[in-house]
């Protein structure tokens, strides 16, 4: 009992409205949620009645009703009612949720790639994948794009998802209340590795998301130890660089995540596994059978370069 | 033009020397609607249960977070042919199958309007479906879901031969299902008896023809979609490839301008075959006829108005989401008249609650959760929650097995009496309608909490997250009871096919031609027909007999 209470306290779930538009969205779903409970027991509390009082008697035909007019009045003008009454309500949320975006700049532009996301700053040109920072207390507005197929951003505490179609620019509104790490997943099937397209979400207050933001702009620092200089050496020397960038550093590639503050993110290939030496080790030695179809092909390294890679990139805070 | 001549199967078909006695021969040659109405149900058990294997793979991948059991690529071939054999192969061929088989003898006919093309269709589409399969042997079966969303389903992303097969699978399916919906316009419409008026067909022969033009409506723009996609992959035409200049949301407006009518197009003839049924069991005539014949018209209607709510979070604008909200929100209108007017016809009636009934009954329960659900997609800001996530799942399932196939079922065991000449035992019966209702609201109820707890669909696998591990395993459980009871109702079938009690021509003390029959109907459906001036012309018969005046 107690394990039921504890798991049904910690689930994550879209009534927990973490945002402004999801509290507007989540007003309107209890609404109708209690619309259709009446509808529903409605429909189950005739179908009892019935089925209880007019079991088969054995040779009377019944009366042969064919129609009543009121009962077909309120049949239709009373649901009609009802789905009136939601119209207005859609109408009135939605305009005072998703507003049309006008010439605004967005705040931070996510664009879905299979299988990550990577997330740019514009004011302080900053790059940076599947750690998504975003600042509290604060309208943001978020572009979302697409690097190849369709992909969908959704956080369910924050309310309304929306899908980055490739083309396309499309935009979201939030406010987040308060400080905290929020989880997500893209919701559009994308391909082989969709399961493993989860969203981190990391809300700060100002203060700290400024801090952030300027850390970040910063290029990689220089390694010191000798595995981390070699590690550098073999990185920017195999195809490494050509798909990776690490900022101040020859490797310039855009087709894989930005690694530049690698180290400071606290998971790897977006949700899949915990950000250790350990993980980033497994993760090199044999991409394709820790996720199996993402565009990081099998590599044959030994085990020094390995080590070597690791220590390079641990360096990257 | 020249009048419509229709060819009559007795005198103008060419004899092939089959005789009944030469097994499969004789079945593979037949033009008769009954036989190819049969064989329809038969093409859509076979596909019904592959499908359902491929839902119990992919369940038990799904029971335990982490797991290890299909991979992904297994995984998205696995839940992309579930969804399009269900959807195309299985529920398709059954409301055919009920269709051809009760067309005609509901309306006094003794064949189709078109006996060959009859038989053409069923073939082309049974074609279809191998060729479909076949792609698992050339490399894998296509892996883009059933609705195959560009620009995934591009050469550039989708490199092998499934998406190809899907495109020709598809086609050859909708010129089956195409061609039978003409048959079926013009036998309705032609082949009546000389004195049924339109006013009197029986509702489920309404709903056929409803949805028969439905059908030419709808399949139009997939084609066309399947072709253009095919040119896109074979000859680089880049309709859907944006980085070409094409546009990935012109697939999602062809797909869902068929997809969407489609989903009426698997659930207008249960509607059909459910009014029928509770009339029978409630020994009253359906209430209100023309309200349920209108909403059925209006739903037909307002199909092909709704689709972009589909694509409400596409980024589409606050104006065409409005739209498509107000257009869908009718449709639960159109809808809810249904249920309560069957309800009605139940209210004051003499009810017995065979298995048939007893499937029409859970059928008002299921289908209103699953219509329930409809409608908080038709709210804008609902659907920008759920969409595309186990609480669709659910819906879709509470609408294409709550609904469509609870009506086939409920049609299955009201019409198997006369389509085999015997009985199935009402007490097996009703074990399976438990087995069935309990292990469907198993597998489904909780992907409802599932979808609201953050779990998207089509994932192939997921992280430990507190909740998930539990309600997936709890679906899973309730998968495995649903593939039981299928297997329990395909014995239950084989047996008694053979063994059971044979039926009376009139075991239901029915109300329409076809019960005036022999079970199973000759080959010649009718001897004579009664005048009709009711839409229960058989039940007109018998009182008149009885010398009952009659009330109506």
């Amino acid at each position: 009992m107690t394990y039921t209470c504890q798991i049904l306290l910690t689930i994550q779930s879209v009534f927990e409205s973490a945002t402004v538009e999801a509290e507007k969205v989540n007003a309107l779903t209890f609404r109708f949620i209690i619309a259709g409970s009446f509808i529903f027991l409605l429909v189950v509390g005739l179908l009892i009645y019935v089925s209880v009082k007019f079991r088969a008697k054995p040779d009377a035909e019944p009366i042969q009703v064919r129609r009543n007019k009121k009962a077909e009045v309120a049949m239709i003008g009373i649901p009609f009612l009802m789905v009136a009454f939601f119209f207005y309500l859609t109408i009135k949320t939605m305009e005072a949720t998703e507003p049309p975006v006008q010439n605004q700049k967005p705040d931070i532009i996510i664009v879905g790639h299979q299988w990550w996301w990577e997330a740019r700053y514009p004011v302080k040109n900053v790059v940076t994948a599947n750690e998504i920072h975003i600042p509290v207390q604060k309208k943001v507005l978020l572009q979302l794009n697409s690097g190849d197929v369709i992909h969908d951003w959704w956080v369910p505490s924050f309310g309304p998802k929306m899908d980055m179609v490739p083309g396309i620019n499309n935009y979201l509104w939030l406010y987040i209340r308060k400080p905290g790490i929020y989880e997500g997943t893209c919701s559009e099937f994308c391909g082989v590795q969709h399961a493993w397209m989860r969203i981190r979400v990391i809300a700060q207050d100002t203060g700290d998301f400024q801090r952030w933001l300027t850390a970040e702009a910063m290029p990689a620092l220089q390694p010191i130890t000798g595995p981390a200089r070699s590690g550098r050496t073999i990185f920017m020397g195999l195809t490494c660089a050509g798909c990776h960038t690490i900022k101040g550093t020859v490797a310039m590639g855009r087709a894989g995540p930005d690694l530049t503050h690698l180290a400071s993110r606290e998971t790897l290939l977006s949700g899949k596994m915990e950000n250790t030496d350990e993980n980033l080790e497994k993760w090199l030695s044999h991409p394709q059978k820790i996720k199996p179809g993402a565009h990081m092909p099998d590599f044959i390294f030994n085990k020094d370069t390995i080590t070597a890679l690791v220590a390079y990139l641990h360096t990257l805070q | 033009m020249g009048p419509v001549r229709l060819p009559r199967p007795q005198s103008e078909l060419p004899n092939l020397n089959v005789s009944n006695d030469q097994g499969l021969l004789q079945w593979i040659s037949t033009v008769d609607h009954k036989q190819i109405g049969v064989m329809y149900l038969l093409f859509s058990v076979l596909f019904l249960c592959i499908g359902g294997l491929a839902a119990l793979l992919f369940r038990i991948q799904l029971a335990l977070p982490n797991n290890n059991f299909l991979g992904p690529e297994m995984f998205n071939q696995l839940f992309t042919m579930h969804g399009t054999t269900m959807i195309f192969f299985v529920l398709t061929p059954a409301i055919l199958g009920f269709s051809v088989y009760f067309t005609p003898l509901m309306i006094g006919a003794n064949e189709m309007a078109f006996p060959r093309l009859n038989a053409f269709s069923l073939w082309i589409a049974f074609f279809g479906a191998l060729l479909l399969y076949f792609s698992f042997l050339n490399g894998g079966a296509p892996d883009g879901g059933w609705f195959n969303y560009a620009p995934l389903n591009e050469k550039q992303y989708a490199s092998g031969n499934g998406i190809d097969y899907y495109c020709i699978g598809l086609l050859l399916g909708g010129i089956g299902t195409t061609s039978t919906a003409i048959n079926l316009i013009v036998t309705i419409l032609k082949c009546r008896a000389k004195t049924m008026d339109m006013r009197h067909l029986p509702v489920f022969v309404w709903m056929v023809l409803v949805n028969s033009f439905l059908i030419l409506a709808a399949f139009p723009a997939i084609n066309a979609a399947l072709c253009m996609l095919l040119l896109d992959r074979q000859l680089q035409a880049h309709f859907f490839d944006p980085s070409m200049g094409g546009s990935p949301l012109l697939w999602q407006h062809l797909f869902w301008l068929f997809g969407h009518p489609e989903v009426y197009i698997l659930i207008l003839p249960s509607f059909g075959i459910l009014s029928e049924v509770f009339q029978v069991f409630s020994r009253k005539p359906i209430f209100g006829y023309k309200l349920l014949v209108g909403s059925g018209i209006v739903i037909a209607l307002l199909a092909f108005g709704v689709w972009m709510h589909h694509m409400f979070a596409a980024g589409l604008g606050i104006t065409i989401n409005g739209f498509f909200s107000a257009s869908s929100l009718l449709i639960g209108v159109a809808t809810g008249v249904k249920i309560f007017s069957w309800i009605a016809t139940m209210w004051g009636g003499s009810l017995r609650f065979t298995t048939a009934m007893m499937f029409a009954c859970a059928f008002l329960v299921e289908f209103t959760i699953g219509g329930l659900s409809g409608i908080s997609f038709a709210i804008v800001p609902i659907d920008w929650q759920l969409t595309d996530t186990y609480y669709v799942v659910a819906h879709i399932h509470y609408v294409f097995i709550g609904g469509s196939l609870f009506g086939l079922l409920a049609g299955l065991f009201y019409w198997f009496p006369k389509m085999s000449g015997r009985m199935i035992p009402e007490r097996n019966g009703k074990i399976f309608f438990w087995l069935f209702v309990i292990g469907f609201n198993m597998t489904f109820l909780v992907q409802h909490a599932l979808g609201a707890m953050g779990m998207s669909r089509r994932v192939y696998t997921y992280p430990d997250i507190p909740g998930y591990g539990t309600l997936n395993f709890i679906s899973t459980c309730g998968a495995f009871i649903m593939g039981m009871s299928v297997l329990y109702l395909l014995y239950l079938l084989m047996k008694n096919k053979r063994h059971g009690k044979e039926a009376p021509g009139d075991p239901w003390d029915a109300y329409t031609l076809e019960w005036m029959t022999t079970s199973p109907p000759a080959l010649k459906n009718f001897g004579a027909l009664p005048p009709v001036f009711s839409e229960r012309p058989f039940r007109d018969l018998k009182t008149e007999r009885l010398g009952k005046k009659n009330i109506n």
